[in-house]
């Protein structure tokens, strides 16, 4: 069978003021019919750029060379008519942020329409009838109505999923989708890549899937190809790159991700150094100056790709071969560092003083309506009624999804004050008996760290007045502070050097390691570390990871670790709190809330996680969670969960009543495991 | 960027540049920026110096020599009353320096503290501000500035009467923007880190909030001079401003406007030195704008 998308020797350049910026270098790659490839690098490696230049959407000052023909016709060159007439309806494409790709101003129906009236021959109506018949594909409950929905009115997994009936709507050839889940939920993305897979069998499409997720790409790809730095380093099947990966790259990223199944008591392998700038690139292999396999030969000549054992694995490494010789893993190649363990390690968790307690915690929100005469509406509970502690020296993780709480949880114990109802007690003081000095004074135990590295950092401050902030806020000598700014440069892997350069000249590991070293110059007990690892590239983000687990046993730091990565939680945490819609639904020690999850939304946000190794993938059963997030201002009563409860729907009625009838609390169902549910059982999903 | 800025950077290890050295070093390499600071420092200078070296003073009557061309007497000629150009000219420019500098500096401070104040603190002190700003912009400014001025007729001192009252009517607008970036500023990481280090709210205003919006705020000072010295000017011309026989480049070019056909070194003069001045006053607040702001064109090199 001949390909129908075939990329023969690709090369992308952007000119810039600093010199051409070469985007994509010599890509290849065949696609047939009814073949999904993944493209995975890390941000800036030319995966997008590689998609944009397949559907003639890059820009006009980009020079491109090498061919793109689709079904033996030659794209390059083609004029922006001509490739309107191929785009949408031969090729398609789902874009990453589903929030706007659709013009708020039109219904989703008249969009879709839209797209089907340009490319065929039909009449409105019946163009209406097969945008319905395209939402219920794609698993819109009610399309007839919903059809006559404008964008706001949908979630991001639904708008996702009108992108996808788009794009599926012309039947195409080839569909390019673009990090199609990273702006979603777990539970969500479980649900789009369903419907993806849908829709490509539906349309027996090629599908090129742009990702930097490894464990989205085993569960959903034929092929893989690796990119870095602008260049393809390794091609091959899915099971090829996964279990017998030959480029060192390839290696340590799937060696330095952390597992959903694997428990983490030991550090993870780092990939030293950032990808490079691809403005001006040194000779020699893009990768070496990271590779501890480099040799003066991989510094001074650029690899090219070349078929393995296998002819359809090809690798651009000099060192592949010794590599599959010799059966590296990424432990024999990338360095483990060690990890002191804290003090308290071998402390029991009852005798541990508790640094941070809360106890029957809630935060409402009310609904207001009106402009002159303001009355409510309504309640959102966006915490309700949460118990949690910390012990010394223990990482908690908190765990959910996006509007179930973590982090308004966050912002209420960082405000210090008396909360709505409940309490908060950090290190045995109740902050709502706090006089305005001692909430000061206590700044000093409880610090913390932001998501988005670049936003926590004031971009108009160098590094050195960052990191001295603090300390000038509660009135530190300059000598001292000077000295005690170089030790946290040094504490967090920074250069004495950096102190007076502006934030934006790092890289975005670099940044949040300002950032840390900023949370701890006052010396903290507590750490509150908000999603400190999920806008960072994947070979970036287990130095972080290492950095916190080293810290933490150094200076006996106690965690509360908000994620909604359940994989970097299982590695970081020693207990984790599962949330759901405000409450948590079931809390305990790590391992045995991975190994025996008892609360169907923790068994199901579980399954949902693709795990990166094809064999695991192709074989695990999951449990997808139909529908949406419920709003929290009008929750199911009973328990909250039931609407969206797999269990649930197998229970007979009179269980059903139950659960619709009372909420269920929370209940000891072994050691230091508790769940809210009350038909729990313990099930494996790993 | 990265790798290259870092690794030039290891051979100096531990010595710091503070914020306003690296501000100034890069405010030095815009060339335009510095031909204006000279430019101001050198307007500044003439005006203070130049008065007690030039053969006549500005409210000096020459009778006899009246709207003379320039010539040896009156190197810029004279005006309708027999008074010396030259010397009308530099006091008239130290008038405006002082008018547009004060009124700008004066509404910019006004206008960051009342706007950042409303949106940071929220609620009644919200309300309240807004209040005042609204009344503020309702009530028409030339005519109680007109009003003012001809109520307080003694002529000592009345640029700085007319300077206190341009300010308190040019604060509105920008004390608005103020707020309203302000309130996106609030929500922001860095904010809300500063907050939870301790930080008292005022340092999280001047340290955080007003120099992610100097931009604007440089901008707005420099408009602010030029704006101040126009509207100096209009009043001038009504003869609600600056009043005889001290002068300004405003009455200046408004007595000199009239007669510009036939005797046109009265109006060149201090029309050539008023574009000058606010050429230079620009060139530096685009300067400032680039050295204060990392993300500018100049950002990577520093």
């Amino acid at each position: 069978m001949s390909p129908i998308l075939s990329v023969k020797d690709l090369h992308v350049t952007f000119g810039s003021e600093a010199g051409p910026v070469r985007a994509v270098r010599g890509l290849s790659f065949d696609l047939e019919r009814g073949q999904t490839m993944a493209i995975v690098g890390e941000s800036g490696s030319g995966k997008s750029v590689t998609s944009l230049a397949v559907m003639g959407l890059h820009p006009d000052s980009a020079r491109i060379e090498g061919s793109i023909t689709l079904d033996g016709e030659e794209l390059l060159g083609k004029s922006d008519d001509a490739m309107s007439s191929i785009r949408g309806k031969r090729i398609a494409m789902v874009f990453q942020d589903p929030l706007s790709a659709l013009t708020p101003v039109y219904t989703i129906g008249d969009q879709i329409v839209e797209t089907l009236l340009i490319h065929s021959p039909m009449t409105k109506a019946q163009a209406w009838d097969r945008a319905v018949e395209l939402l219920d594909a794609v698993g819109i409950p009610d399309p007839a109505t919903r059809a006559k929905s404008f964008p706001f009115e949908f979630s991001g997994g639904m708008r996702q999923r009108v992108m996808i009936a788009m794009a599926m709507a012309n039947d195409p050839d080839v569909i390019i989708a673009d990090e199609p889940t990273t702006a979603l939920d777990v539970t969500i993305q479980a649900q789009v890549l369903e419907v993806l897979k849908k829709a490509q069998k539906e349309t027996g499409a090629a599908m090129i899937l742009i990702t930097h997720d490894l464990g989205v790409v085993a569960g959903a790809a034929d092929d893989v190809t690796v990119m870095y730095a602008g260049r393809p380093v390794e091609q091959g099947s899915v099971d090829d790159i996964f279990y017998r990966p030959q480029m060192p790259y390839t290696i340590g990223l799937l060696g330095t991700v952390p597992r959903l199944d694997h428990s983490g008591d030991t550090a993870l392998p780092v990939l030293e150094g950032t990808p490079p700038s691809v403005v001006s690139l040194a000779p020699g292999c893009p990768f070496a100056p990271r590779c501890p396999l480099a040799d003066d030969s991989c510094r001074s000549i650029e690899p090219e790709l070349e078929s393995t054992d296998s002819p359809s694995h090809r690798v651009a490494c000099f060192k592949a071969r010794e590599i599959s010789e010799q059966g590296h893993s990424h432990h024999d190649i990338f360095p483990t560092p060690a990890i002191r363990t804290s003090q308290y390690a071998d402390l029991p968790r009852d005798e541990r003083e508790t640094v941070l307690e809360l106890s029957q915690l809630r935060k409402h929100f009310p609904l207001m309506k009106g402009a002159l005469y303001r009355r409510q509406v309504g309640t959102v509970k966006a915490v309700d009624d949460i118990d949690l502690d910390i012990r010394r020296g223990e990482t908690v993780g908190l765990v959910g999804e996006s509007g179930s709480g973590k982090s308004t949880t966050l912002l209420e114990i960082l405000e210090l004050s008396k909360p709505q109802s409940g309490a908060i007690s950090i290190l045995g003081k109740d902050t709502a008996t706090l006089t305005r000095r001692q909430r000061r004074e206590m700044r000093r135990h409880i610090q913390v760290v932001f998501q988005d590295p670049m936003a926590a950092v004031d971009p108009r401050m160098p590094v050195f007045d960052i990191i001295a902030e603090p300390l000038g806020a509660f009135k530190m000598g300059k000598a001292e502070i000077e000295e005690r700014v170089f030790d946290l440069l040094d504490l967090v892997g920074l250069e004495a050097s950096h102190a007076d350069r502006y934030p934006q000249h790092f890289s975005g590991g670099q940044r949040q390691r300002i950032g840390i070293a900023r949370a701890l110059a006052l010396n903290p007990e507590i750490l509150v570390l908000d999603e400190p690892v999920s806008a960072l590239d994947v070979s970036i983000q287990a130095g972080v990871i290492n950095l916190l687990a080293d810290l933490q046993g150094r200076l006996g730091l106690s965690y509360l670790f908000v994620a909604h990565d359940l994989a970097v939680i299982r590695h970081v945490a020693d207990r984790v709190a599962v949330m759901y819609l405000g409450s948590i639904v079931e809390i305990g020690q790590v391992d045995e809330v991975y190994t025996r999850p008892t609360h169907p939304y923790t068994q199901a946000l579980m399954s949902a996680i693709p795990i990166p190794d094809p064999g695991v993938e192709r074989s695990r059963q999951r449990i997808v969670l139909t529908g949406d997030l419920p709003s929290p201002a009008n929750p199911p009563s009973g328990c909250a969960f039931r609407s969206r409860c797999p269990k649930y729907a197998q229970l007979d009625s009179a269980q059903q009543a139950v659960c619709a009838g009372s909420a269920p609390v929370l209940s000891s169902c072994g050691a230091d495991h508790r769940v809210a549910c009350h038909f729990g059982e313990a099930l494996t999903v790993l | 960027m990265t790798t290259d800025t870092i690794a030039e950077s290891t051979a100096t290890p531990r010595r710091r540049m503070s914020r306003s050295k690296l501000t100034l070093r890069r405010f030095l390499r815009n060339k335009m920026a510095v031909v204006g600071a000279c430019g101001i420092v050198a307007l500044i200078l003439i005006a203070i110096i130049t008065p007690h070296m030039l053969p006549w003073t500005y409210d000096q009557i020459d009778s006899g020599h009246f709207l003379k061309a320039p010539d040896g007497r009156h190197w810029l000629g004279t005006t309708q009353a027999g008074r010396d150009v030259l010397a009308m000219t530099v006091h008239g420019m130290s008038r405006s320096l002082i008018i547009g500098f004060t009124v700008a500096v004066l509404q910019t401070t006004i206008s960051c503290t009342l706007g950042a104040t409303a949106a940071y603190f929220g609620r009644w002190s919200e309300k309240s501000i807004m209040w005042v700003i609204d009344l503020f912009q309702i009530i028409p400014s030339f005519l109680v500035i007109a009003v003012i001025m001809k109520g307080h007729s003694t002529p000592k001192n009345s640029w700085l009467l007319l300077a206190l009252l341009l300010a308190a009517w040019g604060w509105m607008m920008t004390a608005r923007v103020v707020r309203s970036l302000t309130l996106s500023l609030k929500h922001r990481e860095y904010v809300l880190a500063a907050k939870y280090m301790g930080l008292p709210a005022y340092k999280i205003i001047a340290r955080h909030i007003l120099p992610n919006i100097s931009s604007l705020l440089i901008v707005d000072l420099t408009l602010g001079v030029g704006y101040a010295i126009l509207a100096e000017t209009g009043l001038s011309f009504f003869g609600f401003g600056v009043m005889a026989p001290d002068t300004s480049l405003g009455t200046l070019i408004s007595e000199g406007a009239r007669l510009a056909t036939t005797y046109p070194w009265i109006f060149s003069a201090p029309a050539i030195v008023l574009v000058i001045l606010v050429m230079c006053v620009n060139a530096v607040g685009d300067g400032l704008r680039d050295a204060l702001d990392p993300n500018s064109s100049s950002g990577g090199r520093a």
